[in-house]
């Protein structure tokens, strides 16, 4: 029936649905599906979730809406967090934040023109004792200096 | 003097599974609490002075009792969220001792009757997550969870949340609303979520590490146990101690151990660099002066005595190469950024403490910003539906009470009176 979530999706909706004590708590774990499959979640996708779980859309737009991970537009396919909180500020994030836009010549929150990057400063992450240090993608990289950033993103752009 | 009770084993890399957990006498303790009464089990909680280990300080025996005697369904949240910043004892926990949560978590399940635990974990510790993940598989095919449990007749299901990144989800009734699949907003307490909780269920809400702690007061025994730590601040204590040190880590000492010598623990300064400051209890915490960390002792009576908190045992060691009104910029951004908005002096307050002293810092601050900064952050304290609101304004005050002249110098000359770099990076 839909074209954004797929048929394995749909399958894995419907056993969150009754894994938990209430149909709601399915809501996030969908996402992450979605946003797995696409890389973001967009409102249509949303209106089509709403379908599969039989939940009006505006409830679970809310929720996409609510939390940061959830993203409302499209990523590059490096999505680099870096942290900026005070453990990190105090170890140089915030000045490498500024090194990798610069060297991918992106704004903070943008894509690349080449669609490979997208740079964001976040909140700690619960990794300050080995600040500063950035997330990309599912994956934590700690103790960086503004070189071994980049030729971490490198490799993984090739 | 380090005291390892949940830290022995971190080195160990077979203690992530189940075989070299057990073969450190893991799941021992859990077959000793299943010959206890849970009532016994919840009494040697309270005998032992466990105080929760998030961030309010709790009791956790006294929590337990509050939940209603009858037979109403009863949930055990695991709060794995760890957004406090400078917190990341939790995260370490799960991934070099995963099955010592588990084991926690039924024996503190048996205690108070649960039939159902989640471990609600932020969305960002994916490798928690799948290190955790595979201990549960384990438990469960060794009989630790699911039916009859070791044949004690006590069953127990036991599952993982994951969060999606809001801070406020660390709150209690923010994370029941976020794990019923709603915003994660707090709500008003009372009723509190011991009587009414999880889908209006009672609930009980405790840390990682108070959870684990369990394990060990049950194992050793209350007596044992209170031999650690202070009078009143009981047993050992996990701090996540960053910034600027030598070895930034997670280290276990006693309740009252000095904060000087934590410093020493993990490294010392820099060479050449003098202590500034330090945030004892993650950013919450009001900061304390250098003068004031000299006796300053980790616990809950002495640190607040000394106007801050134990909170998270985040500990933020603070050199004399940052200015304070930088740091307080980055703090502030933080609490506006994650305030959910439901409560007009939080949101707009934490707005405008952003507003205020990013104008500071960027030079174009004016004298009485410095006033009204105090006066905001007085009128946030106290009149909102969770505690996010003071967690904002308690900082705002003690850097600018403590540090006034770097505040108006920054006013007066437009640029920090610390660092040469002018308005620093991302002001
Ligand atoms: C804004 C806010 C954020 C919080 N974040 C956390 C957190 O990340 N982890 C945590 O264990 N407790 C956090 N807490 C405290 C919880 O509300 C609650 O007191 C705690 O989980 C209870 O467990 P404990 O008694 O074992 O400490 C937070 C509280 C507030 C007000
Ligand atoms: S105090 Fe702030 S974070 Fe807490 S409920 Fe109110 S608005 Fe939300
Ligand atoms: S401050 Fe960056 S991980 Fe905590």
């Amino acid at each position: 029936m839909s074209e954004l979530i797929k048929a394995d999706d749909v399958e894995f909706i419907k056993k969150e649905m009754v894994r938990y004590e209430d149909k709601y708590s399915a809501i996030i774990p969908s996402l992450y599906k979605i946003q797995a499959r696409h890389g973001w979640v967009s409102e249509d996708s949303v209106e089509e979730l709403s379908k599969v779980m039989e939940i009006p859309s505006a409830d679970i737009l809310e929720v996409r809406n609510f939390y940061t991970m959830f993203n409302q537009k499209p990523v590059g396919k490096l999505h680099i967090q870096v942290c900026t909180n005070v453990s990190c500020a105090m170890n140089g994030g915030r000045e490498l934040t500024d090194h990798i836009c610069k060297k991918y010549n992106v704004k903070k929150g943008e894509v690349s023109s080449d669609g490979t990057v997208t740079v964001n400063q976040v909140e700690c992450l619960g990794s300050c004792d080995t600040a500063p240090m950035m997330q990309i993608n599912d994956k934590y990289w700690e103790n960086l200096t503004n070189e071994s950033a980049v030729e971490i993103i490198e490799k993984l752009r090739s | 003097m380090e005291v390892k009770l949940l830290t022995e084993h971190y080195d160990d890399k077979s203690f992530q599974g189940i075989e070299g957990y057990k073969a450190k006498g893991g799941y021992e303790v859990l077959k000793k609490a299943f010959k206890m009464k849970p009532q016994e089990i919840i009494d040697e909680v309270k005998a032992s002075g466990l105080r929760g280990r998030g961030g309010a300080g709790f009791p956790t025996g006294m929590k337990w009792g509050f939940l209603p005697k009858n037979d109403e369904t009863r949930y055990l949240l695991c709060n794995a969220d760890e957004g406090e910043p400078g917190t990341f004892k939790d995260r370490k926990m799960m991934e070099r001792a995963p099955h010592q949560l588990i084991e926690g978590m039924i024996i503190s399940s048996f205690a108070i009757n649960s039939p159902k635990s989640y471990i609600y974990i932020r969305g960002e510790y994916n490798e928690s997550t799948a290190i955790l993940r595979k201990a549960i598989d384990e438990a469960y095919a060794a009989g630790m969870l699911g039916k009859n449990i070791m044949g004690s007749g006590f069953d127990h299901d036991l599952d993982l949340y994951v969060g999606a990144g809001a801070y406020i989800c660390g709150e209690e009734t923010g994370m029941i609303s976020s794990l019923e699949g709603k915003k994660g907003q707090p709500k008003l307490k009372p009723p509190f979520p011991a009587v009414q909780g999880y889908l209006s269920k009672p609930t009980i809400v405790n840390n990682v590490e108070t959870l684990a702690a369990v394990k060990y007061i049950i194992r050793d025994g209350a007596e044992a146990y209170k031999k650690h730590g202070t009078e009143k601040s009981c047993g050992t204590k996990l701090f996540s101690v960053s910034g600027n040190v030598q070895k930034p880590c997670t280290v276990e000492v006693p309740l009252g151990y000095s904060l000087m010598d934590l410093i020493e623990l993990c490294g010392g300064l820099k060479p050449g660099r003098k202590l500034k400051a330090v945030i004892p209890g993650g950013s919450s915490a009001p900061v304390l002066t250098a003068e004031e960390c000299v006796d300053a002792k980790m616990d809950y009576e002495d640190l607040a005595a000394k106007g801050s908190m134990l909170g998270s045992g985040a500990v933020i060691i603070i050199d004399d190469s940052n200015c304070m009104v930088d740091l307080l910029n980055v703090i502030m951004h933080f609490y506006h950024h994650e305030s959910c908005g439901q409560c007009t002096p939080c949101r707009e307050g934490t707005g405008w403490l952003e507003k205020m002293v990013k104008r500071i810092v960027t030079g174009e601050g004016r004298l009485d910003d410095i006033d009204l900064v105090l006066k905001v952050a007085n009128q946030m304290k106290g009149r909102t539906i969770c505690a996010l609101s003071d967690a904002a304004a308690l900082p705002a005050i003690s850097f600018v009470e403590k540090f006034k002249k770097e505040f108006e110098y920054f006013v007066r000359e437009g640029k920090s009176m610390v660092t040469s770099k002018g308005a620093p990076a991302h002001a």
